[in-house]
């Protein structure tokens, strides 16, 4: 069969529209479902990471409804500490502003946690309890680890000093060894080791070989066998987020205010 | 026309297995088969895709300029592949950000094309519709199998539940890190592939 050329620059044309049309519809009409996933999935990372829910089993009602009555967003700004004025807690990416080239700038050179955006402020989720007292604080953490860079949130309790509960949402570790970031039983080593040593600076860290309990070293939390690189990242990450360059003048005022 | 239809979806299972004698679509069959439950996500993302891009490539196919015919068959895959990666997103979302680039890999499943061009450009649409489930079930039955082993050896479950309980957890297991890592898909795959030809001697090529 023999097809002319018009006919054939009218089928590609025809087939492109189509398609296109196809493509298009899907997106436009599934964009708000896609958007409501999106930010439950978040809210679920930040309730388990306090524990006030269990992620595999957690329904979109729970998680709207604990959200909504126990988390409050708070944006800061990271130089300053002091919370940022005219911006809605409730629409704020961090990952968005640290993009933007008006507001976000490059992360300090040479930084270990191998950050290379930073945004101007940063989000924090106030767990308020019952009474609507700030119970705990969480901050989102990012940084490179062996292959990949971690995604996480570090909560803390409302002293800004003792860890609560460290989860990684998002990760390309090696599973086995990297991976076992993931682990319940070593994030259950995290309660209630110290941000900061006796002198007040941030010294916590992923340590070599087992260290004990929270008692015996507070600043120190096992390491991962096999996985030195990525506890490595754990460390670096979690300083430089609680550090000057992250949200170490939010966590000092925190301080300042309690005592 | 009955026992043809049957023909269609239980060949490509084991006498004419994509992966196995075809030796089609092995990159994705790398990289999600770690788990199970992503596997048989994937398998049901290559079936439909497979199935209607056959429909609709075989109901165009007397109209499709032989000139540009890949690059059509192409775009009407690539369509069907976004909206199905959409589709996962909106209603799969946890599965969906498992899977992450590899839903959209797979308009680059040599399948997925390879049966296009292959069948649906001579058949009528309900055969190449038919032909699209059987390819992508047979490309399935290899996914799973290789997941099934590479879920209970690399981490010590089945389905997500705890098989064998792993020394992390505080059991017996020592998982095998290989079965988690892509090479073990690969050696699996050729396990499978050998024990196949070794059943159906047939399968294998001339020498």
């Amino acid at each position: 069969m023999q097809f002319s050329t018009g006919y054939t620059f009218g089928f590609a044309t025809v087939i492109c529209v189509v398609c296109g049309i196809g493509v298009a519809g899907s997106a436009v009409a599934l964009k708000d479902l896609q958007d409501a996933n999106a930010v439950l999935d978040r809210q679920t990372k930040v309730l388990a990471v306090v524990g006030l829910v269990d992620e595999s089993t957690a329904t979109p009602e729970q998680v709207k409804d604990l959200f909504a009555k126990r988390i409050k967003p708070l944006v800061v700004e990271l130089k300053t500490g002091k919370p940022a004025e005219g911006i809605d807690a409730m629409t704020f990416d961090q990952s968005v502003e640290a993009k933007d080239p008006a507001i976000g700038f490059d992360a300090p050179a040479g930084n270990k946690a191998k950050v290379l955006r930073m945004p101007k402020h940063g989000l924090v989720y106030q767990v308020v309890g019952e009474s609507g007292k700030v119970e705990r604080l969480i901050i989102p953490v990012e940084g490179k680890g062996l292959w990949s860079t971690l995604y996480g949130y570090l909560a803390i309790e409302s002293d800004a000093d003792t860890i609560a509960g460290l989860t990684f949402y998002k990760h390309g570790e090696t599973p086995g060894l990297g991976g076992e970031v993931d682990n319940p039983r070593w994030k259950a080593l995290w309660p209630g080791r110290k941000i900061r040593n006796a002198k007040g600076v941030p010294t916590i860290q992923v340590a070599k070989g087992s260290v004990g309990s929270a008692s015996e070293a507070p600043n120190k939390v096992d390491g991962l066998s096999g996985a030195t690189l990525t506890c490595n990242g754990v460390t670096y990450l979690l300083q430089f987020w609680v550090g000057e360059h992250g949200f170490g003048p939010y966590l000092e005022g925190v301080r300042a205010k309690k005592g | 026309m009955a026992t043809k239809t049957k023909e269609l979806i239980l060949d490509p299972l084991f006498n004419n297995n994509p992966i196995a004698v075809q030796i089609l679509g092995i990159c994705s069959a790398l990289a999600v088969t770690t788990k199970l439950e992503t596997a048989v996500v994937m398998t049901l993302g290559v079936t439909v895709v497979t199935a209607f891009s056959n429909l609709a490539v075989s109901a165009i196919r007397e109209r499709i300029p032989p000139s540009i015919r890949i690059i059509v068959q192409l775009t009407v895959i690539a369509s069907l592949v976004i909206v199905t990666d959409q589709v996962l997103k909106a209603y799969m979302y946890a599965i969906s950000k498992q899977l992450s680039v590899f839903v959209g890999l797979i308009i680059t499943n040599c399948i997925v094309m390879g049966r296009a061009e292959a069948f649906a450009m001579q058949n009528p649409p309900w055969r190449s519709f038919v032909d699209g489930i059987g390819n992508g079930l047979g490309y399935g039955i290899v996914l799973i199998l290789v997941a099934v082993v590479r879920e209970l050896l690399g981490s010590g479950k089945f389905a997500g539940m705890a098989v064998l309980p792993t020394i992390n957890e505080g059991g017996w297991y020592n998982p095998n890190g290989l079965m988690v890592l892509a090479p073990g898909a690969f050696f699996l795959i050729a396990v499978f592939i050998w024990v196949l030809r070794t059943v159906r001697p047939q399968l294998a090529e001339a020498e």
